[in-house]
């Protein structure tokens, strides 16, 4: 009977000794908690995407508490409303946040991208990059296979007849989508540029022209039509400033490829997907402008 | 035996991560920085000195009751507890330690390379003071082979001339092969 009962009791004995050690240093080396952090965190929400910069929601949680200065409205999911409520708990003056979202730069539907191979491998983005750059003829371009749809926690990515669209009611411009893609097709930019080009290609005109019909060649029609001096072609690709651009739309009119997209205006969309979503997210653009 | 031979056996003959595979977890996951490399190395040789001076006079005492098998389960209890214990005191005392040791210290709790060398010094049959030194050797053994891992890693990051395929950990895996490899070169020395 001892032989079970000595070692059964000794463990027990041993636990409980180590349990009352601990017990008392808890209480002995008790470290108050800062209420500020715990209410911070409270306001944030929760996402822990890491857009804010830090390493999740306590991590900017406890660096704000530490130090207020670094600005309560690096929370892009939050928003102003989350940013007020954290001002409100430090006592500070709101930052304005302002909204992004993330930008598809690749128009490559499947009617307009012509086609190098019927890819049939491993469906991510990321393999078939692997294999001559994806199954498409332009290498910068969308590959469509949708790695940016399964990271995205907030469903505002997805891709439509071949090419990646945000409903940009949905998104919170976290960035994780852009970090994913393999081809760095994907943007973060202000939410309040509705002209965006839709080409991420840096081949000469010819070559482009070859690979998809709604490709960017390197005209500079953009660039003369601007009256902001917005828009600037750099590599045979046009790029519209987002701080200098007025949201006019000249340069959607002038593209010959159709490169540059103008959501502000009644065109119809090039993919059929969430087209009341870009209808939704204009109105508060307008009321802006 | 002298703490020399000792040392030298336990840092670079029989080194714990790269000859005997243990703590290879640890090894792997927080050597991708040189900073946070050695954190974790000197947590390591700090927990590993403690919880011998803690676990060896407990089985002497397992001894003396003859239940010497109770030895894993009693020892884990107490590395465990013992691990709380020294958490506490850091955030109490040393709040900067604490914060650089960050999560290190709760992972080291069920690191098997703490156990093993508690284990070890029972066995090999040291004493006091000899399993003392042991265990200090072994976390400079820890430390030396994260650190080295460290640079080797830094070169890796980013690096073009590794092919698509075997970039992240493929490549990892296989340099931590070949240190490994390359300590074997020690076999024999003590």
């Amino acid at each position: 009977m001892s032989a079970i009962l000595t070692p059964v009791l000794l463990v027990v004995a041993v636990g409980f000794v180590l349990a009352v050690i601990l017990t008392i240093a808890s209480k002995v080396f008790y470290v108050p908690v800062d209420e500020t952090v715990t209410n911070l965190r409270a306001e944030l929400p929760g996402a822990n995407c890491g857009a804010c910069g830090f390493a999740g929601c306590d991590d900017y949680a406890s660096a704000l508490a530490a130090d207020p200065s670094i600005g309560t409205a690096k929370c892009p999911v939050g928003g102003a409303d989350v940013a007020a409520k954290l001002a409100e708990i430090l006592g500070v003056e709101a930052g304005s946040a302002e909204p992004n979202v993330a930008v598809v730069m690749c128009n490559g539907h499947n009617g307009a991208a012509k086609k190098l191979m019927e890819y049939q491998g491993m469906s991510t983005c990321s393999a078939a990059k692997q294999l001559y750059g994806g199954g498409n003829v332009c290498g910068h371009g969308c590959i469509g296979l949708g790695d940016c749809e399964r990271v995205c926690p907030y469903g505002a990515i997805k891709v439509c007849n071949g090419v990646a669209v945000v409903a940009r009611e949905l998104c919170v411009g976290c960035g994780m989508c852009a970090n994913q893609c393999p081809n760095k097709v994907i943007r973060i930019a202000p939410a309040k540029n509705k002209v965006v080009v839709q080409c991420h290609s840096t081949d000469a005109g010819a070559k482009t022209r070859k690979a998809c019909s709604n490709g960017c060649i390197g005209c500079k029609k953009c660039e003369k039509a601007c009256k902001f001096e917005a828009v600037k072609v750099e590599n045979n690709l046009a790029y519209i400033d987002p701080e200098k651009c007025k949201n006019c739309g000249l340069c959607a009119k002038e593209c010959p490829t159709g490169a540059i997209n103008n959501m502000r205006a009644k065109r119809k969309p090039a993919v059929a997907p969430a087209p009341a979503a870009e209808a939704k997210a204009e109105a508060p653009a307008q009321a802006e402008a | 035996m002298n703490f020399f031979t000792i040392l030298v056996g336990i840092i670079l003959v029989n080194n714990y991560v790269l000859a005997q595979f243990l703590g290879i977890c640890p090894f792997l996951g927080v050597s991708k920085k040189l900073d946070s490399a050695v954190g974790m190395g000197v947590a390591v040789i700090f927990v590993m000195v403690l919880a011998t001076a803690a676990t060896w006079p407990i089985q002497q005492l397992l001894n003396m009751w003859g239940i010497g098998y109770l030895q894993t389960i009693v020892f884990i209890l107490i590395i465990a507890a013992l691990v709380q214990f020294v958490e506490m005191v850091l955030k109490k005392f040393i709040p900067a330690l604490h914060k650089s040791l960050g999560v290190y210290l709760p992972l080291i709790t069920t690191n098997c390379a703490v156990l093993g060398v508690c284990i070890s010094n029972i066995d090999a049959g040291y004493n006091y003071i000899e399993s003392l030194v042991n265990s200090f050797g072994a976390g400079v053994g820890f430390l030396l082979a994260m650190v080295i891992f460290s640079g080797m890693r830094s070169k890796l990051e980013g690096n073009t001339a590794i092919p698509a395929s075997f970039q992240g950990v493929p490549i990892t895996l296989a340099s931590a092969a070949l240190l490994s490899l390359a300590f074997m070169g020690f076999g024999g020395l003590v």
